[in-house]
Order: structure tokens, then sequence, then C-alpha cells
């Protein structure tokens, strides 16, 4: 896995933007619950007064509080506050002024004169500990303060009579009165504060509405902006993640892809054809689709539960403890349901590929099972699958169906958990509504996340599988290469292929498949190889173009060891005709062409002509342009046996090789074809492999194999004499009169 | 894909090389500041907002009647179902509002101690008993749907049985005919992909409808009793959003297609140059596949890229317009909570359930495609239960107690389809114990007459008898007990070699199979093999040789102990010595039974009673061996063909014909 990794490397600034991106996203997302607390909190709660510094506010008020501030603070505040006053002021300014201050015609007014960001900070210590002071005293008189001996008359203010007491009573009072603040929490004084502005605002005649109105729209606007950011930034992250994880998996296609077209059939054998190509297909796209994944939710989902984690230690941390709770119980209740359900998913799996078993043999069987008349015997092995299956599927299902609701409950009960606790917090006054609220969307995310990289982990097993098979087949190194030094053929030589004791054994065999194999096939000559099924044949002559490399001894053609030149140059020389033919999709030209791109259309035909392929494709409407499809599944074996072969000559090569090729072919088609070929392969070397008697009959030399070794070299009478393997063949396929004896 | 919707993938093969790759969409979900919601309904079903390529059926309405034929049996099930649905749904709709409800009071409780009303407290009775009653009623919510689910699987698995069952049994009364145009793996589709895609929607979406919709309803129903106003902003986000999501699909639509068609191609490439490997080398085209490979690799990933991109889109787009009804609903419920139109605790529950209202509108149209791709599925299941069947057999059936082996084929005529006749007029009449020599090319449809003896065909015209009955007039399975078969493309099912042995005479006794593998000189192989009789063969039989296996079935033909035999000889494909074999038990099992032979050997062909000449499906030549060769016709050429030495033979053949 960790491999793959490697893969990315190419994309890294695009990793690292993802990661910002998402980060940026993240926060985005974070931040709306915490704007929609300070609607509640400050827009509705406090009206929309932000902090404890009055914008506004009469001086008889202003007076009132300054009463309870050192002589330093009273300073710094008075410095900040500007005085308005109807006879000060000059007539613009004032109707200026009158317009937001009505009261302004009657009292003077003390307005705030700075937007200095530290000092209002520094205001705002000064005042939320004096204001709940003044507002305590107004609605419960001085008695709050320890002052409750103190005489107020009926009607009387009773800041005016605090303004009248000695000093030493009056500092008494003040230092209860702080000592008091000091044991309230910052939020309910932050709300004291805020209704006693908002009630001065009042007084003087301001519109409390629309104070609150612009920070809530204002509010509005800020969490706009933010949503719009957060969307430009995940759709940013889309498109980058979608480049990247596409572009990583177009690489690892085409690495995979030439890593294989340089395998020898050594490599092919290893792996077989099959999950090789499952490698290139299936196995790339899983990593494909989990790189989208990982990108998507499981980089996020950390961000944002650390950053949810994070706002709500900023916030308030005493409910922190659901959040890890419910998380706890979902990932263990998750963790108990797949160690149940998972090996459930394996039992599924396996009755599935039986059902699919069974199923095939029925269709394959159609005939048999009518033949003997057991499809009932069928059709109770079908339905003892069925029901397997449909059982385990049900207990599947039914394990499933469980999980979804107790999420649900799960979450919902974290909900109520939330509001019943917050609700406590809340009345301690260590939090405040709008946080509660948020808090409830915080641990909703963070929930959220955390199952989403649960889901990963769920598929992760899968992916890895892919991954671990798709880099075993990057590392693998082929076992045949070119030389560092090739030679080149010597020119004057022409086909000539000879095999000096020659042994082969396949990788991780116990046995040589050949054994001492000598024997020289001459130019213009016809060599056949005939023998029971495994007693080498075609192990032999793939020999030659070097698909294997020998275990001992050599293999030279036109004098030079196959080992020694490219393998290009090597398989120039070859004209190969495979046991099984393949064609390739495309037409029929394009295939014969396969060998040789410089062919006319002229040759093309005199190929097919001689390849006894001409006749079917005149017969088709479109000729040589008759399409193939893939794996030539429009045309019978025969048909694609005589096209390979067509294509062979169209190379007109030095060596032509026959792997059991004409045996798809039936007796009539077999004569004519090497008839045909006789003709034209005059001066080459033509090595065939069969298992047919009647094919080989006039070939200049026969190899009789037998397991591996060379049971006899001769031609067809000389073997009918003196080999018993050979004559034992013979016999088997024809009589005596018609072996001609 | 969160765990609880992910329902068991009951299928692996026959899929497309890209499973699931058509439904990106079903991807990431929550990640806006209220996750999925809290309340849910059923689980979410597949992808929720993919836009794959959507099968269509050609009749919904006609498929829907039929599909609801099935359902019928269950229908009281069914409407608990719905009930429960219904219920567990509209319990978790309340819980929002009422927890709005506790966190107005709360809010009312501070804001009284905050400006100093005497007495000011907050109510925690009051939010306790909400808190009770809420916990109450998501516990019945999950119940209900858990029951829901519960039932609902146990009906979805049912009728997905039902369904195989019908297939498989189905397959037993198709004619033979009928797999002449389709494949096999058609008919495996069927069972596999089709079955899938219906046992997934009734497990899923079904009940999927009834809650989608009963939240949607029902959430209108708590917004607008808080605030319609409110309500109208969170709707006006719809449109928008489904304005965005159609723009975005169709966009996409092209893209996928194109990302399909260069899998095909990349996939394709890739299968065909692994498959002819050793070719693609042989003939040094390696640099020329790498060149293709590239290039439709390259196509593949600007499609890929383009088409993942815009359809990752979905989920920005979808977060985008609900953070918008977010916004939406802070700032209005704001404004209205001022003016104490509604209470703070609403504007959460507002939050909820906007957060909550998404997801039933994306399933419910994600529905509708999922609803048509079922109802492709299931009309094509329809349509195979349908098909034609065999003639049935006669009623009065003629019952055959001892067979000669008579067999007259009179004036028969017969095409595979009614315009291309093969075999025209055909008559012969082989007595007992004779033994008939099929001859001709490969793939000349030396089959076609074995098939319509054993009524795999009906003959067109003309009549073929046994024992001076027409064979229709036999039941299949008494006329078929009286042949035995052993074809070259044997059969054999994974399981031991002995239960495959038996397979000819299923009560045969353990004395009886042994007896039979003797006689087909199978017995010695046997013997060698790990475990011998109990040996297992694999689901390709590919460990033992395809001349064992024909041995094999040779066997399975002793055990039945027919009177008439079927015979294909053995090809090239078998080694020498096995073929010796596969001969002598051949011969051994001919002795007494009227035979026919698709012959490749001369000797069966010499010693043949009658031999009969066929090419490219038609039946061109009848007779002995020497009245033919006599005659100087296709047989002469066929047969002098195999001991052609010198061209100038061949020419005068070529003249001859």
């Amino acid at each position: 896995m960790l491999k793959l990794i490697k893969q990315l490397k190419p994309f890294t600034w695009a990793v690292v933007a993802i990661f910002v991106l998402l980060f940026a996203q993240a926060m985005a997302d974070l931040s709306l619950p915490s704007y929609m607390a300070n609607i509640v909190n400050t827009g509705i709660g406090q009206n929309g007064i932000e902090n404890s510094v009055p914008g506004a506010i009469s001086v008889t008020e202003f007076n009132k509080i300054t009463l309870f501030m050192t002589a330093t603070e009273k300073t710094q505040v008075e410095a900040d506050y500007l005085l308005l006053d109807k006879q000060t002021l000059t007539p613009g300014d004032y109707s200026k002024y009158l317009k937001t201050y009505p009261q302004l015609a009657n009292i003077k007014i003390y307005i705030l004169n700075t937007s200095n960001k530290t000092q209002i900070k520094q205001l705002d210590t000064i005042f939320i500990n004096t204001i709940p002071i003044v507002a305590t005293i107004k609605t419960d008189g001085l008695a709050a303060y320890g002052g409750g001996a103190i005489q107020i008359p009926q009607g009387v203010d009773p800041f005016t009579v605090i303004t009248q007491l000695p000093q030493a009573q009056l500092d008494s009072i003040r230092t209860t009165a702080a000592q008091q603040i000091k044991a309230i929490s910052g939020t309910l004084l932050k709300q004291y504060s805020a209704v006693y502005i908002s009630s001065q605002y009042k007084a003087l005649g301001m519109n409390i509405g629309s104070i609150q109105n612009r920070y809530m729209f204002r509010i509005g606007a800020y969490m706009l902006l933010l949503t719009l950011a957060g969307a430009a930034c995940s759709i940013t992250v889309g498109y980058i993640s979608s480049r990247v994880s596409s572009g990583m998996g177009r690489n690892i296609r085409l690495q995979l892809f030439k890593r294989v077209e340089s395998f020898s059939n050594t490599e092919f054998d290893r792996f077989s054809t099959a999950s090789l190509i499952t490698m290139s297909t299936n196995d790339i796209t899983q990593i494909q689709m989990l790189m989208v994944m990982l990108f998507r939710i499981v980089f996020y989902a950390p961000i944002i539960a650390v950053g949810g984690i994070l706002k709500i230690i900023g916030a308030d941390s005493s409910m922190i403890w659901i959040i890890g709770a419910a998380v706890g119980v979902l990932l263990s209740m998750m963790g108990v349901m797949f160690v149940i359900a998972i090996p459930k998913f394996q039992v599924l799996q396996k009755f599935i590929d039986k059902l699919n078993l069974v199923m095939r043999e029925m269709l394959t069987g159609l005939m048999v099972i009518r033949a003997f008349n057991t499809q009932k015997h069928e059709e109770a092995k079908f339905d003892k699958v069925n029901s397997d299956l449909t059982k385990v599927s049900l207990f599947v299902n039914r394990v499933m169906v469980f999980l979804m609701p107790v999420m649900m409950l799960i979450m919902n009960g974290v909900m109520i958990l939330i509001v019943w606790v917050g609700a406590k917090q809340v009345d301690k006054g260590s939090m405040q509504i709008g946080d509660m609220m948020a808090f409830m969307q915080y641990a909703m995310q963070i929930i959220m996340s955390f199952l989403m990289v649960s889901v990963i982990f769920v598929m992760l097993p899968r992916a890895s599988v892919s991954a671990v098979r798709i880099s075993q087949v990057m590392e693998t190194e082929p076992v045949i290469v070119d030389p560092v030094k090739p030679e080149k053929f010597e020119t004057q030589k022409k086909g000539q292929v000879e095999f000096k004791k020659v042994s082969f054994r396949y990788p991780g065999a116990e046995e040589d498949v050949l054994k001492d194999i000598d024997f020289t096939a001459k130019p213009g000559q016809t060599t056949a190889f005939i023998g029971s099924t495994g007693s080498g044949k075609s192990t032999l002559i793939n020999l030659i173009p070097r698909f294997y490399d020998v275990t001992a001894g050599q293999v030279l053609v036109d004098g030079v060891d196959v080992k020694n030149v490219t393998q290009h140059d090597l398989r120039e020389k070859i004209g190969y005709v495979s046991q099984k033919a393949v064609l390739f999709s495309g037409t029929v030209e394009s295939n014969i062409k396969y060998a040789n791109e410089n062919a006319s259309s002229e040759e093309v035909a005199q190929f097919a002509e001689t390849a006894q392929a001409s006749d079917f494709i005149k017969d088709n409407e479109l000729g040589y342009a008759m399409p193939v499809s893939q794996g030539g599944t429009n045309l019978s074996g025969g048909q694609k046996q005589r096209i390979a072969i067509a294509r062979a000559l169209a190379k007109k090569p030095e060596i032509y090789i026959f792997d059991d090729s004409l045996s798809a072919l039936d007796y009539k088609t077999d004569m004519s074809l090497r008839m045909a070929l006789k003709k034209e392969t005059n001066n080459a070397t033509v090595l065939i492999v069969t298992q047919r008697v009647s094919t080989i009959m006039n070939a200049d030399q026969i190899v009789v194999l037998d397991k591996g070794e060379i049971a006899g070299i001769g031609t067809h009478e000389e073997l009918f004499k003196n080999s018993s393997v050979y004559r034992e063949i013979a016999l088997s396929q024809l009589s005596k009169e018609e072996l001609a004896l | 894909m969160m765990p609880g919707n992910g329902r068991p993938q009951t299928n692996n093969s026959n899929r497309g090389p890209m499973p699931g790759f058509g439904r990106p969409g079903a991807g990431p979900m929550g990640g806006g500041p209220m996750g999925g919601g809290p309340m849910g309904g059923g689980p979410m079903g597949r992808g929720p907002m993919g836009p794959g390529v959507v099968e269509k059926p050609k009749s919904f309405k006609k498929t829907l009647r039929t599909f609801l034929k099935y359902l019928k049996p269950y229908r009281v099930s069914l409407v608990l179902v719905f009930i429960f649905a219904i219920l567990g749904t509209t319990f978790s709709i309340i819980g929002p509002k009422m927890l709005g409800k506790a966190t107005t009071k709360l809010f009312e409780g501070v804001m009284a101690k905050a400006t100093h009303v005497p007495g000011a407290a907050i109510d925690f009775h009051y939010i306790g008993t909400i808190a009770i009653t809420l916990a109450g009623l998501y516990l019945l919510s999950a119940g209900f749907n858990y029951i829901q689910g519960y039932i609902m699987s146990g009906i979805a698995m049912k009728i997905t049985y039902n369904f195989r069952k019908d297939i498989a049994e189905k397959l037993k009364r198709l004619p033979l005919k009928y797999f002449d145009t389709k494949t096999h793996g058609e008919v495996q589709s069927r069972v596999t992909n089709d079955i899938d895609t219906i046992s997934t929607t009734l497990t899923q979406n079904l009940s999927q409808i009834v809650t989608s919709v009963t939240m949607i309803i029902g959430i209108l129903i708590m917004m607008f009793t808080i605030s319609w106003s409110m309500t109208l902003v969170a709707l006006v986000t719809l449109p928008i959003s489904f304005l965005l999501v159609s723009v975005v699909i169709k966009s996409s639509q092209k893209y996928f297609m194109k990302q399909l068609v260069y899998l095909g191609h990349v996939n394709g490439h890739v299968e065909e140059m692994y498959g002819g490997h050793v070719i693609m080398k042989a003939f040094n085209g390696e640099e020329k596949s790498i060149q293709k490979f590239d290039h439709l690799n390259e196509e593949l990933y600007k499609a890929s890229w383009k088409s993942q991109f815009l359809s990752g889109m979905m989920f920005p787009i979808m977060n985008f317009v609900s953070n918008l009804a977010y916004v939406g609903v802070s700032i209005l419920g704001g404004y209205l909570a001022v003016r104490g139109t509604i209470g703070v605790g609403d504007i959460l529950a507002f939050i909820q359930y906007t957060r909550s209202f998404m997801m039933p509108i994306t399933q419910t149209a994600n529905i509708a495609n999922v609803l048509q791709s079922t109802a492709a599925a299931a009309e094509r299941v329809f349509a195979f239960l349908d098909e034609p069947e065999e003639v049935p057999d006669p009623e009065n059936a003629v019952k055959l107690a001892a067979v000669e082996g008579n067999v007259v084929f009179k004036n028969v005529h017969f095409g595979y389809n009614p315009d291309k006749i093969v075999i025209n007029d055909f008559s012969v009449d082989v007595k007992p114990g004779q033994k008939v020599a099929i001859v001709g090319p490969t793939g000349g449809g030396k089959t076609t007459l074995v098939k319509l003896l054993m009524r795999f065909y009906d003959v067109n015209s003309g009549t073929i008898e046994i024992d001076g009955v027409d064979i229709k007039r036999f039941k299949r399975e008494d006329l078929r007990n009286r042949f035995g078969m052993v074809l070259q493309d044997t059969w054999l099912f994974n399981g031991t070699i002995r239960e495959n042995i038996r397979y000819g005479k299923l009560e045969a006794t353990d004395a009886e199979v042994l007896a039979a593998a003797r006689m087909a000189n199978v017995d010695h192989f046997v013997r060698t093999l790990p475990h011998g009789y109990d040996m297992e063969l694999n689901e390709e039989s590919s460990n033992i040789s395809q001349g064992q296996k024909q041995l094999l079935t040779i066997a399975r033909a002793f055990l039945a102990d027919p009177r008439i035999l079927i015979l294909d000889e053995a090809t090239s494909s078998v080694d020498t010595r096995t073929e010796v074999l596969i001969q002598k038990a051949m011969g051994e099992l001919m002795k007494g039974r009227t035979s026919f032979v698709i012959a490749h050997r001369l000797s069966t062909i010499r010693d043949a009673d009658v031999i009969l000449v066929i090419n490219e499906g038609d039946i061109v030549e009848q007779g002995t061996h020497e009245e033919m060769l006599a005659a100087g016709g296709f047989y002469a050429l066929l047969y002098n063909s195999q001991f052609a030495r010198m061209p100038i033979e061949l020419d005068t053949v070529k003249e001859e014909i």
C-alpha cells in the first residue's frame, strides 16, 4: 500500500493544496454554527449589543457607573467618550446627532469616541465589572451590597443617596460590590450589562430594533461569505482531487501495462493472464476510487473532527465527554457488528459463487441434464444453494438493518443529553444558549466524521489487496532481458535452428520438461515434432523465439545463441503460429498486416490465398475489411487459424513455427494448406508440432519426443521401422494400409 | 456510504469492470454544520445523488403490474412495514420541535434571570419532561424502524429466493432452441445481476419511498407550524439546488458515457494484449501496443477526471445550498425571535429540519431512477419467465417396455430457423445394433441429427421413429432414458468423481459405479488420483485431463445402460495413450447397441453400417464406406485427403470439385 503512495509524488503540491483547501473548508463549515450562536446570544439575547461598552449614554447614568470605577479607570473612560451638549454643538452637528439620539433635545449625552479595538477591549473590562453593579442597585437597592441600613426615601433615586454617602461607607459598598461581581460568571455579567445598555439606549430614544437588525444582518453577511468561500474551496478540492486521482490511476495503469508488456512467458505463468488482466483493469479502478474517497472523506474527517474539538474547547469544554462517549459507543457498536457480520459476508460470498457455479453447470449441461433426465436432481441442488444463500443474506441484512436505527438512536440521544446537560450549564452561567446550540452541531459533525473514517477502514482492506498485487507486478523484473552488448546475426546463414544439449525446467518444477535435446533444423526443410501430451513438444518450440530461456545447453539461430541477440532481432526472423489462434480486434487485413505493416493489398490477398483463407474472406461482403471482433469471436476456430497463418506468411520469415496450429483444421484444409505452404516456404526452415501423423508423414525430419527426451529422429519410414514410440502413435491413428506401408 | 446503508453486495461476478463507477455520488454526506441531521429515517440507499446511466424498462406499467402480483402474498406484511415506517419516521420528526421548545423554555428562564424578574429560574421540570418524552419517542422510533427493516428484509429475501427458483425451474422447460440466440451469460445475468437489483430495491428502497415521503410531509408540517415565512426561505433553496444539480448531472452525463466507452477500450486492449501476449511478442508488437494503450489511457484520463469532478460537484453544491438555507434560517429566525414571533428554540428546530430535508428529497429523486432500473431488471426476468416453453409431453404417451433400437428417419426436414432448412428430406433406416457414423468437416453441423433424435429440437416435417413409434408420442423423459450420450464437450460438475459417474443413474450403488468405471477403462487412472473416486473435481474440472474427462463420461453411459448410443469421438486434444483407452471403451460400449458416432477415426468410419456425410449442416451423402468411395463424391474426397502426400493428387481432386 505504502508503495503506491509514492505514486503521489508528482502530485505533491496538488495534495498539499487539497489539504489547505480542505482545512479552509472545514473552518468555514465550522464557523457557521458559531455565527449562529452569535445571532442567538448577542442578536437575540443581548439585543444586538456585542459588548459591555455603551455606545451612548446619558451623562447622569454615565456618572452613576463611574462611581464604581477607580480614579484611573474613570479618567481612561472619560477620555474615550465625547460629550454631546445641545448648547455647545453646531446646528448642523446637532440635527445630525438628534436623529440618532432623540433625547439629545432634553439631556446631555456621552458617546463613544473611539473605534480602536484594544481600547474598546480595555473599556469592556471596566464596564463589565461596573455596569452590573449599577443595574443591581437599580432593581434591588443598596441592600445587595451591604448598604441595607441606609435609608432611601420613597421616590428618591438610590444614586442620589450614594453620592451623598460618606467616603468610608461608599468604599465599603464598592468593595462588597466588586467582590460579588467577581463571583458571577462572565457570560452572566455580559447579559446584565447588555440588558442595562439596551435600557439606556431606549431611554435615549434610540432605535433598538435597527441596532439588532444591523447586527444580525452583518453576521448573516459573514455567514454568507463563509458559505461561498466554503463552497469555492470544496469545488476546488473536487477539481484538484479528481485530477490527482484520475492522473494517478492513469500513471499506474500505464506503468503496469508497460511492465506487463515487458514480461516473458515465465512471469505470465507466474501471475496468470487472468489475474494480470484483473490487476490492470479492476484493481486500478479500485485504487482510483479509494483515492477519491481518501481526498474527499479521509482527509476531511480528521480535519473537521479536530477543528470541531478545538472550537468546543475554545468555547466550553465541559460537555466534550458527551461527544467522546457517543463516538466510543458508536465505534464499539460498529466494531461488534462487523465482528458478527464480516465472517458472514465471507460465507455469503461463498454461497453466491456456489449459486453461480450451479447455475453455470445447469446451463452448460443443458443437453446432458436432459439426456440423463436429471432435472429434478439439479433443481434440488440449486434449491439447496438458493436457500442457504437466502438464509445467510437474510441474517446479514437484518444485522445491517439493526445498525441504522441504533445509530440514529445514539445520535438523537446525544442531542437530548446536550440539551439537558447544556441547560444546567446555562443555568450556572458558564455557557450561553447559542453556544449550546452550536455545540449540538459540532457534536453531530464530529460524530459523523468518525463514522466516515470507520467506513474507509471497512473499504481499505479490499483496496489494499489490489495495491499489494499491483506493486508485486511492478516490482517483478522479467527474467528474459536483452543482452547488454547484443550481437548481430551473421548474414550468410538463413534460418538455421540448432539445439545443443538443451534442457529446460519450469521455475519451481521438480523435473526437467526437456532433457538433452540435440538436433539441427535446416533451411528449406520441414522438421516435425510429434509425441503425446506432456512430451514437451510445445515447450521445445517456445525456446526458439526465446519465450523461455533454456536451463542448460544452447539454442542457436543462424549460428548465434539466442541469448546474445536482442529479442527484437531474433523475432524478426520468426513466423510464429500458436496452437490456439490469437487475432486482435480490427479487420482481417489489419490482422494479416500485423506482421508487416508495409504489405500491399495484393500481398495480403496472396498470403490469405496460401493460407486457404481467401475463400471465406471473399464470401464476406466486406472482404478483407471484414471486421474481427475482440478475441476473434465472430470467426470459427479454423478461420482464425488460417488468418493467423496468413499473418505469419506476411512476415516472410526465415523460420516458420507451427505450434500444433493445424489440428483445428479439417483434414482436407490441412492438406491443401500444407501443399500451398510448401511452395511459399521453399527456402525457409519450417518447424511443425503436431499430434496428427498424417500431417507430417512427408516431413524431411521428424523428431519424436517422449517424456522430454528425443525418442528418435528420422523420416516417417525410418521411424516407423525403428521407433516403437512412433509406431504406436502412428498405428493408433491410421491403419497399416493407410500408412501406405 | 454509511455503514448502515451498506447492504451486503450479493454479487460480484458478471458486473462491469468498474463496480459502482456510475454512481460516484455514493460518497460523503454530512460535513455541513448539521451533518445528515439527527433524525434520519430509514437507511439511505445507494448513492443518493449519483448521475449514472439509468436503464429504462420498455413498459414500466406492465412490469409494475406483474411485479405487484409477486408482492401480493405479502400484502399484510407490507402494510405493516409501511405503518411501522410511517410511525418510526413520524416519531423522529417530532423530536427537533420538542427539543426546540425545551431550548426556548431555557432561553426564557435565562432572560428572566438576566432582567432580574423576581423568582426567575429555569424550568428544569419542563425541560426534563421533554427530554424523557423525547427519549421515549426516539426509542419507539428506532424500534419501529428496526421492525420495519426486519420484516422487509424477510419479504425481500423470500421474493428473491422465489425468483431464483422460478428461473432455475424455467430452464428445464425451455426448448434448446432458445439458446441458439441467447448466450449462457445472459441467463446467468438474470439470476445474478437482475435479481440482485430487485433484491436491493426491495430491501432498501421500497420502505424508503414511504419513509422519505412521510419525512417530507412531516417536516413540511412541522416547519409550517413553526413559521410559514421561515419555511418559505428554507424551501426557496430547493429549486436552486435542483437547478444546479440538474445542470451538473446533464454536463457530467456526457463524460460518464465517454469514460465508460474509453474504459471499455482500455480494458479491451489490456485483455487482448495480455491474452495474445505470445503473439504480440513474436511479432515484436510491444511498441505498437504501448502506443495504443497510452493514447486510450490518456483519453480515459480526460473523460475520467471530468466526470469525476462534475459528479463530485454535487456534494459541494448541495452543501452550499443547504448552508444557504442555514444562513437564511439563522437570520430570519433571529429577526423573528426578536419580535417574539417564534421562540429561540424554534431556530434550532428549524435548522435541524432544513438539514434533514435535503436527504429525503434527494432520495425520492433518486428512487425514480432506482425504480426505473429495477423495472428494467424485473422486465428482463419476467420476459425470461414468459419465454415459450417446450411443447408439453403428450397426455396418453406411449410407454416403451423394452426397446430394440430400431431407428428410422422418414422424410425429415429441419432448420434451426425456418428460412434456413439444413436437413432436406432425409430418410434412413437403422436396424437394431447397427452402427451409424456421422462424418464431415469441423463445424459442419454433425450434432444436428443427434439433437433431433433426442428431441432437443423438433423436426419441421417428417418423423423420427423408434421401434416404429414416432418419438413425439413418448414422454421426453422416457425417450431420453433409452439414449446414452457421450459428447466431446464433456460435462462434469464440481463434485467427486464417483458423483460424476453416478450421474448416469442417480440411484446406482457404489458397486455399480465401480463396475461401470471398470468397463470404461477408467478404474485404473482413478485409482492413481489422490483420494481416488472421492477426488473432488474443481469448478473447471481442470484437475484431470480432457481424455480422462471423456473416459468418465463413457463410464457414465455404461452406468445408464441405454439401448441407443450417441458418441462423439475424441479429437486431437487427447494424448495417444488415453485415446487408445477411449477407443477401446467406446468399442466395448457400442457392442449390441444401436449407435450414432460422430466420427473422426478412419477405423470407426470404415466398419460403420451406415455413413452419413454432413457438410454445412446438410446431409450430402449416405451409404457404406465402399459404396461411397466407389461413387467418388465428397466422401471420397474427404477420405482421400487424409493420405494425400503429393501435390498432384490435390490438384486432381480440386478439379473434380
